[in-house]
């Protein structure tokens, strides 16, 4: 079990809240684990199966991307993160 | 007694001590020391004299450490103690004590001008008088000059220091303010809209009496009635392909990102790899911010961050989302501390860290970022190397390659 923070421009479609626990060995495991139980998740998630390049997904801190990506390994008690890009400034 | 018991001789008198340090430590006289300062490895040099002597002239290049704090500051100066270091006072004497406590702390290579300052000039050697501070401006950056890391070279230094604002809203008015505050000498402010009532929940820079008015005016008013040192420069427009090599070619050491939408996110971080100038990044979103620096060659550009931005139906902006008011003045002014420390080149930038704030929780957190070598802009072989249609782009339909 891992928690996974939610951003606020997702937490509409988890019941708005900030932290969601997920179950999975993997970062791939996990958010389709998140996904068969938040299904609107997934456009803000992923585009051909892989992650979408759109959104960061960081695993105690560590980009994915520059891990294993949908492989990267996730240790019981990790914290992932969603990151969508955000362009709010004014 | 047993301090004292341990000497073997009477306690020496200045005289004695003076010439026992200086039998202890190199000394050069002026030709020796020109000979050193026009070599190609030209060392350290250290004037140690006190402020009012500073001020009426140095030896060209050197930089300004009272003997009163050589040992606190000089590791920040020389952290390498193989370093040459060539030290000079008045007269050579307040010098050779601090070259024998430079001896102390481990400095392998330290030399001091005999006869000083004094003879450097009556030699005829090159001085330059340093520029200082006038009085009002002593008085008026007193809590900046105070701070060793500043000082008046540094407040100099920001007083010469050009930086350019994307937008003049949430982020930007914070940013605005405590840069001008700060006497940072150039602001331009680039900004296309008129303030409007749902803007001064948050946008500081402007006032219920401001209504209607460009965003961009109503900041220069605002930011010349703070600090009449700060020149302010409004682009009343909107960045663009077609606009933004004009508007760099006003020449910026530092940009501060504070826009609303992607298209401008992604063609400043462009212009900003291309022209070679550290981005200050922030973004707000109703309890949330996130803010880094995207320095050219030192760490990874937005694009590096998100490849491409997310399909409009899925990116709310602040407008449709809502923002808290203060959230904006929180990042801002973390964009306004980092713009200044890359003016003034000290500390540790938000360079490769992207700093997370959360107001509801009151949690601030971090993830690191990484160039991507496959970057299309900054990676080791571009494809993208020109200005593209950002609006298209960012519109979610492919782009063109």
């Amino acid at each position: 079990m891992s928690r996974v923070r939610i951003p606020p421009m997702l937490r509409g479609e988890v019941g708005g809240v900030r932290e969601v626990p997920a179950e999975g060995d993997t970062v791939r495991e996990l958010l389709f684990d998140l996904m068969a139980r938040f299904p609107s998740l997934r456009p803000q998630l992923v585009e051909d199966d892989d992650i979408a390049p759109f959104v960061n997904v960081y695993v105690e801190g560590e980009d994915v991307r520059t891990l294993d990506g949908l492989d990267t390994s996730v240790d019981h008690g990790s914290t992932v993160i969603l990151l969508p890009a955000m362009a709010g400034g004014l | 007694m047993n301090g004292v018991a341990t000497f073997p001789k009477a306690m020496p008198g200045y005289r004695e001590l003076l010439q026992q340090v200086k039998s202890e430590i190199d000394e050069v006289d002026v030709t020796q020391a020109r000979e050193l300062l026009d070599a190609p490895e030209r060392p350290l040099v250290v004037d140690v004299r006190e402020p009012d002597e500073w001020t009426e002239g140095r030896i060209p290049g050197a930089i300004h450490i009272p003997r009163g704090n050589l040992e606190s500051r000089i590791e920040q100066a020389a952290p390498d103690r193989a370093q040459p270091i060539f030290l000079y006072c008045a007269a050579g004497n307040r010098s050779a004590f601090a070259a024998k406590s430079l001896e102390e702390l481990g400095y392998e290579n330290v030399v001091s001008l005999a006869g000083g300052y004094t003879d450097w000039k009556r030699s005829g050697l090159e001085t330059e008088l340093p520029r200082t501070l006038d009085g009002e401006k002593r008085q008026r950056y007193s809590r900046h000059v105070l701070i060793p890391e500043v000082g008046e070279e540094g407040q100099l230094k920001l007083l010469d220091s050009r930086v350019l604002l994307l937008g003049a809203g949430g982020l930007g008015s914070p940013s605005a303010l405590y840069l001008a505050a700060a006497g940072v000498g150039r602001l331009g402010i680039v900004d296309d809209d008129r303030v409007d009532a749902s803007n001064l929940q948050r946008q500081v820079l402007h006032s219920t009496g401001r209504l209607g008015e460009w965003k961009a005016e109503s900041a220069k008013r605002t930011l010349e009635e703070l600090n009449p040192d700060v020149e302010v420069v409004p682009y009343i427009e909107r960045l663009t392909s077609e606009n933004v090599e004009r508007i760099l070619a006003d020449g910026w050491d530092v940009i501060v990102d504070g826009a609303d939408n992607f298209p401008t996110r992604y063609l400043i971080n462009d212009a900003a790899v291309w022209h070679d100038i550290p981005l200050v990044h922030g973004s707000i979103y109703r309890f949330e911010g996130q803010a880094t620096v995207f320095k050219p060659g030192a760490g990874p550009c937005y694009r590096c961050l998100f490849p491409q931005p997310p399909p409009p139906e899925l990116a709310p902006s602040c407008a449709e989302g809502g923002v808290l008011g203060v959230l904006p003045g929180i990042v801002g002014s973390l964009q306004a501390s980092e713009a200044l420390k890359l003016c003034l080149g000290i500390g540790e930038p938000l360079v490769g860290r992207l700093l997370l704030f959360d107001a509801l929780a009151t949690e601030f957190s971090e993830v690191n970022l990484r160039r991507d070598p496959n970057c299309p802009v900054c990676g080791d072989s571009p494809t993208i190397t020109e200005y593209v249609d950002y609006v298209e782009f960012c519109s979610g339909r492919p782009a063109h390659a």
